[in-house]
């Protein structure tokens, strides 16, 4: 009998089955078992989130990518950047359009020929949370007032959905985002915008219009933590089993500044007290901490390339 | 907006008045209306769900236009608030569909939208453990909070906050249901969505000010479902 630490039977029946076998029938008792040792089945502790990386530029044919891994969570973001014209009213911004795909490879949730539930649930809370953060300057995006403007198509893919979606598509996106390399444009002789390649712009006599400014300034970063609450226990940064087998969460995003963007809780078992609320607040200034030192070294890390 | 009155002559604190009528279900928030009607509960549920408890399913129907990511986050919005209201295992393996038709938006519309299925979930007679009521809060750039907002007032906001309290049961028996000691079930909060960026003081000034006021709709709810049952019991005797 494989008796791991912390896993106590109750019952004559759960002292009998093997561990496997009692995980799949008492899903919530397995994991009650564990949090009464303040302790989850993939050995974390209840406050901590999984092990996060961000590799910068993964997708060579974008203007900015970003592949962000929050345990076996894995999304894809990358940044397109096309000339429009801006609208009469605001003439002088550009705009972000934001998508975000969940195929079928990602989970076994999502079915072939049948689009996820939830993927335009978080890409309409992704782009609310970027556009009300200020993450971005929409005038950096203008080129020419009232006459052309960068429009930013951010496509998200999620590669593995294993929990904390949300969080891994926020970051993959303001990793993107500070990935972004604005290309060169120059007015060519009908007054048209033209993309000048590297090579091109020695020789050639044309005036890119825009020569400095090729990196958007982001003045505040949006960083977000989902907790699953379950009775007493808060659970930060939940894989997808905790997801289905526990329903309260709660997302926070807090910004760099430590003010709060979202703080979104859809129903659930739980009601979420004051009390509560504040020590999920508290969870999710320490991952913004985090988040932020990890974002920090991967994009020296990409200037030292 | 420093001075205390707004654009439509109410103060901060004040609500626009509520109606409702029920059997033409109709809930408005002044000039914001929904139509919410509830259909249930059917056998069998979705592909997918858990068939040992009832499957609750919305559809979000827009004034105009076709449906969109903001209808298909109120729809899902809505479902996961009201699911953890009713009890889903006295009816297992069936379906509810509450079908939500916008009818007004002037600002408040998710919160209008939950306040008017919750009432015609109990008018459907679907079993709930207790009425959900919804507020709407916006903070103004002066930090003021400003109580049910329209949709003027709403695009001048710094953070648009929408916060579902629970309303407690009445119940015969003494002082039994509260699980926290020292909260009280009615301080819980069942759903929150915000937009826009505040301070953390702020967001728990929201709550505080939003669970006053919701007080206020409970009674208006439970006076409104009462007179009405009294009148269904008229009618069958």
């Amino acid at each position: 009998m494989m008796s791991t630490k912390g896993y106590k039977p109750e019952s004559g029946l759960a002292a009998e089955i093997e561990v496997e076998a009692y995980r799949r029938l008492f899903p919530l008792q397995y994991y009650e078992c564990h949090l009464a040792e303040s302790v989850r089945p993939d050995s974390r502790a209840l406050g901590r989130a999984r092990d996060t990386t961000i590799a910068l530029g993964p997708v060579p044919s974008a203007d900015g990518s970003a592949l962000v891994k929050i345990g076996d969570t894995t999304v894809l973001a990358a940044i397109k950047l096309e000339v429009m014209t801006p609208s009469i009213d605001s003439p002088d911004v550009g705009s972000v359009a934001v998508d975000f795909q969940m195929p079928p490879i990602c989970s076994p949730v999502v079915r072939p020929g049948r689009p996820a539930e939830a993927a335009p649930v978080i890409a309409k809370q992704l782009s609310d949370v970027i556009m009300s953060s200020g993450m971005i300057n929409l005038k950096e995006l203008s080129l020419i007032s009232g006459k052309a403007a960068w429009m930013a198509y951010l496509d998200i893919y999620c590669l593995n959905a294993d929990g904390s979606l949300f969080d891994a598509a926020l970051l993959s996106a303001t990793a993107a985002f500070s990935h972004l390399q604005i290309p060169l444009v120059s007015l060519n002789d009908d007054g048209k915008l033209i993309t000048v390649s590297e090579e091109v712009k020695d020789k050639a006599a044309v005036e890119p219009v825009n020569k400095e400014n090729r990196k958007l300034t982001i003045a505040v970063v949006p960083f977000s933590l989902t907790c699953i609450v379950h009775g007493k226990y808060i659970l930060a940064d939940p894989t997808s089993e905790e997801e289905s087998v526990m329903d309260t969460h709660v997302t926070v995003v807090l910004d760099s500044k430590e003010r709060l963007v979202s703080l979104y809780k859809a129903g659930g078992a739980v009601l979420l007290h004051t009390s509560v609320v504040k020590d999920c607040i508290v969870l999710a200034k320490q991952r913004v901490e985090e988040l932020s030192e990890i974002l920090r070294e991967s994009l020296s890390a990409m200037e030292v390339d | 907006m420093d001075v205390d009155v707004r654009a439509d002559g109410r103060t901060l604190n004040q609500l626009r008045p509520l109606t409702c009528s029920r059997n033409l279900l109709n809930r408005a928030h002044g000039d914001t209306t929904v139509l919410a009607a509830v259909f249930g509960p059917k056998a069998g549920t979705k592909k997918g769900e858990n068939p040992e408890k009832a499957s609750i399913e919305v559809i979000w129907k827009p004034k105009t236009g076709q449906i969109g990511r903001r209808e298909k986050e109120y729809e899902m919005i809505l479902r996961q608030t009201l699911q953890s209201i009713c009890l889903l295992t006295v009816h297992p393996n069936t379906t509810t569909s509450i079908i939500v038709q916008v009818i007004g938006d002037n600002g408040a519309l998710l919160s209008c939208a939950i306040n008017a299925s919750c009432v015609a979930l109990v008018d459907a007679g679907i079993p709930l453990k207790h009425l959900a009521v919804a507020i709407c809060c916006g903070l103004t750039v002066g930090g003021h909070v400003i109580l049910d907002p329209t949709v003027l007032e709403e695009q001048k906001l710094k953070a648009v906050l929408h916060l579902v309290f629970p309303n407690p049961p009445l119940s015969i028996h003494h002082k039994t249901q509260s699980l926290m000691k020292d909260e009280p079930i009615e301080h819980g909060i069942i759903t929150s969505v915000t937009q826009g960026v505040m301070s953390v003081p702020d967001y728990e000034h929201c709550l505080e000010r939003g669970r006053i006021a919701c007080t206020k709709i409970s009674e208006f709810v439970r006076r409104n479902l009462q007179s009405l049952a009294r009148e269904g019991l008229a009618k069958a005797t």
